[in-house]
C-alpha cells in the first residue's frame, strides 16, 4: 500500500488529474499540491499526488548524481 | 516521456560502490532504513551482496501493515462481525489479529472489501447509503494527508474511520534509545519525507548525534545516500542531508502538514512487536469525533496478541534479526500462508526476503 509512483499529468479537471504511469492511466487527487500543470511529473500515493517533480529536475538528477559521487570520491 | 530506467545506470552504480569502498576504508558501518519501499529496492537489486562486506544495511519498522497491532485488527474484525462493511487496503487483509484476520472474517461471510484509498471508500459508501461503512486506515505519514483531506471536506454520514495511522520520526527516536541495537546512521524514507520535509528529522542529529540522509528509491539513490552517511561520520558531522531533492524539500508539503494538524491530534499508540510509543500515532480530533469509528461504535481496545509463538517479527521489525534467522521462514511461514505480520504485505521484510532471496545469490 505504501508504494508511491511517479507519473505524468495528462489532464486536469478541478481537483482531479488524469495521470499516466507509463501507459496505465488513473485519476489522482491533486488538492495537496499548490499548483499542477499538464506535463508535470507527480508522485501519487493512495490516489493523492503528494509531491511534484519536473521532468527537467528528474533528468538533471543523473548529472547531479555523477557530480555528487565525484565530490564524495574526492573527499 | 522520461524513461525512469535511466536512473539505473550501471556505470553510476559501479562507481558508487567504488566510492563507498574507498570512503569506508574497511571500517564496519551499520545503517538502518525505516521504509518498506527501501527494503524492496535494496533486496530486489541485491544491494546487500553488492556492498562491501563492512557495510551492513538493516531494515527498521517501515511497513505500516507489519506494525499495525493486533488490537487494531481485532477492532476491524469486530466491526465486520457486527455487520459493518469494512474497507481496507489489499495488503491489510491478511494481517493476523489476536484470533482472526479480516480475510478470515470475510471467508466466514463478513463484508470486507479492498479499496485503493479513501476516495474509493467514499464512492462505495455513497453508492449504498443504507449500509454502514468503516475504513480501516493504516499507514504512515505519507498516507495521513489523504485521510485528513477527506475528513476536512466531510465524509458521507454512513462512513467512519478506524484510524491506525502512525508517525515515523518518533519511532526513529525510540530505536536510537534501544541500548542493544547498534547502527551509525539513518536512511530516511523518501516519500514520508515528501510530506514531513527534511526539517522534521533535525531532532535526530541534534539530540542523538545520529546522521540522517533522506534517500530516493533507485539503487543509485540508496548507494549515494550510504556514501553521504559515511562522509558525515568521517567529517565528525551529524546532520540531515537530502539526497532525494527531486521530490523532497526542506519544509515538505505544507498543505498536507496543515491538513494533518487540523484533523488529527498526536497520540500514544501501540506498535506491533514494539509496544506503546509516546506521541507516535494520530487520532481524529474531537471536532471530527463523529467520523471516528471507535467513538461511533464505542469500541473497547483489546489487549491483542501481537506476536504468535515462534514468530520473530518483533525482532525483524526493529532490524535485530533477518528473516532467514527465523525458523518459520519459508517452512511454516510463506506469502501464500503468512504466519506472522512481516510476511503479509509486499513491503514486509519477511515477504520481501521470500520473494527476492533466490535472485540475490
Ligand atoms: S518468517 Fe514469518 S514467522 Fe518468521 S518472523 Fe517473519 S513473519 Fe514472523
Amino acid at each position: 500500500m505504501c508504494l508511491a509512483i511517479p507519473g505524468v499529468v495528462k489532464e486536469i479537471r478541478g481537483n482531479i488529474a488524469v495521470v499516466d504511469y507509463g501507459g496505465v492511466v488513473k485519476e489522482a487527487d491533486i488538492s495537496l499540491l499548490e499548483s499542477v500543470e499538464v506535463g508535470d511529473y507527480v508522485i501519487v500515493h493512495v490516489g493523492y499526488a503528494i509531491t511534484k517533480l519536473t521532468e527537467s529536475e528528474a533528468k538533471e538528477s543523473i548529472a547531479t548524481w555523477k557530480e555528487a559521487l565525484e565530490r564524495l570520491a574526492g573527499f | 516521456m522520461l524513461a525512469f530506467k535511466d536512473f539505473r545506470s550501471r556505470e553510476l552504480a559501479k562507481r558508487a560502490l567504488e566510492v563507498i569502498e574507498k570512503l569506508s576504508t574497511g571500517e564496519s558501518f551499520t545503517f538502518m532504513h525505516v521504509c518498506g519501499t527501501h527494503e524492496q529496492a535494496i533486496t530486489k537489486h541485491g544491494l546487500r551482496s553488492l556492498l562491501p562486506e563492512n557495510i551492513k544495511l538493516i531494515a527498521g519498522p517501515g511497513c505500516p501493515v507489519c506494525v499495525t497491532p493486533a488490537s487494531d485488527v481485532d477492532a476491524a474484525v469486530a466491526l465486520a462481525e457486527d455487520g459493518k462493511v469494512v474497507l481496507t487496503y489489499g495488503d491489510a487483509l491478511r494481517v493476523p489479529g489476536s484470533e482472526l484476520s479480516l480475510a478470515q472474517v470475510k471467508a466466514k461471510g463478513g463484508e470486507v472489501r479492498v479499496v485503493y484509498g479513501i476516495r474509493e471508500a467514499i464512492k462505495l459508501a455513497k453508492a449504498e447509503p443504507e449500509k454502514e461503512f468503516v475504513f480501516f486506515s493504516i499507514g504512515l505519514d505519507t498516507t495521513a494527508p489523504s485521510i485528513a483531506a477527506e475528513v476536512a471536506r466531510g465524509l458521507p454520514a454512513n462512513l467512519s474511520i478506524l484510524n491506525a495511522l502512525r508517525l515515523t520520526v518518533p519511532i526513529m527516536e525510540l530505536l536510537m534509545g534501544m541500548g542493544d541495537l547498534h547502527f551509525e546512521g539513518y536512511l530516511a524514507p523518501g516519500h514520508v519525507s515528501a510530506i514531513i520535509g527534511a526539517r522534521a528529522y533535525e531532532v535526530i542529529p541534534k539530540a542523538y548525534g545520529m546522521p540522517v540522509v533522506i534517500s530516493g528509491f533507485e539503487p543509485i539513490d540508496v548507494l549515494l545516500s550510504i556514501a553521504m552517511l559515511i562522509k558525515q561520520i568521517y567529517s565528525g558531522e551529524a546532520r540531515v542531508e537530502n539526497e532525494y531533492t527531486r521530490a523532497v524539500s526542506y519544509e515538505g508539503n505544507i498543505i498536507a502538514q496543515e491538513l494533518i494538524s487540523r484533523v488529527f491530534d498526536v497520540a500514544t499508540v501501540q506498535w506491533r512487536g514494539i509496544g506503546r510509543v509516546p506521541f507516535s500515532g494520530l487520532k481524529l480530533r474531537e471536532e471530527y469525533a463523529e467520523w471516528d469509528a471507535r467513538e461511533r461504535y464505542d469500541l473497547k481496545e483489546s489487549r491483542g496478541v501481537d506476536i504468535r509463538p515462534g514468530c520473530s517479527c518483533h525482532l525483524v521489525i526493529i532490524g535485530k534479526l533477518s528473516p532467514q534467522e527465523c525458523r518459520m521462514f519459508r517452512s511454516a511461514c510463506t506469502p501464500a500462508k503468512p504466519y506472522g505480520p512481516c510476511m503479509v504485505s509486499q513491503e514486509g521484510t519477511c515477504n520481501v526476503a521470500y520473494r527476492y532471496s533466490q535472485q540475490e545469490v
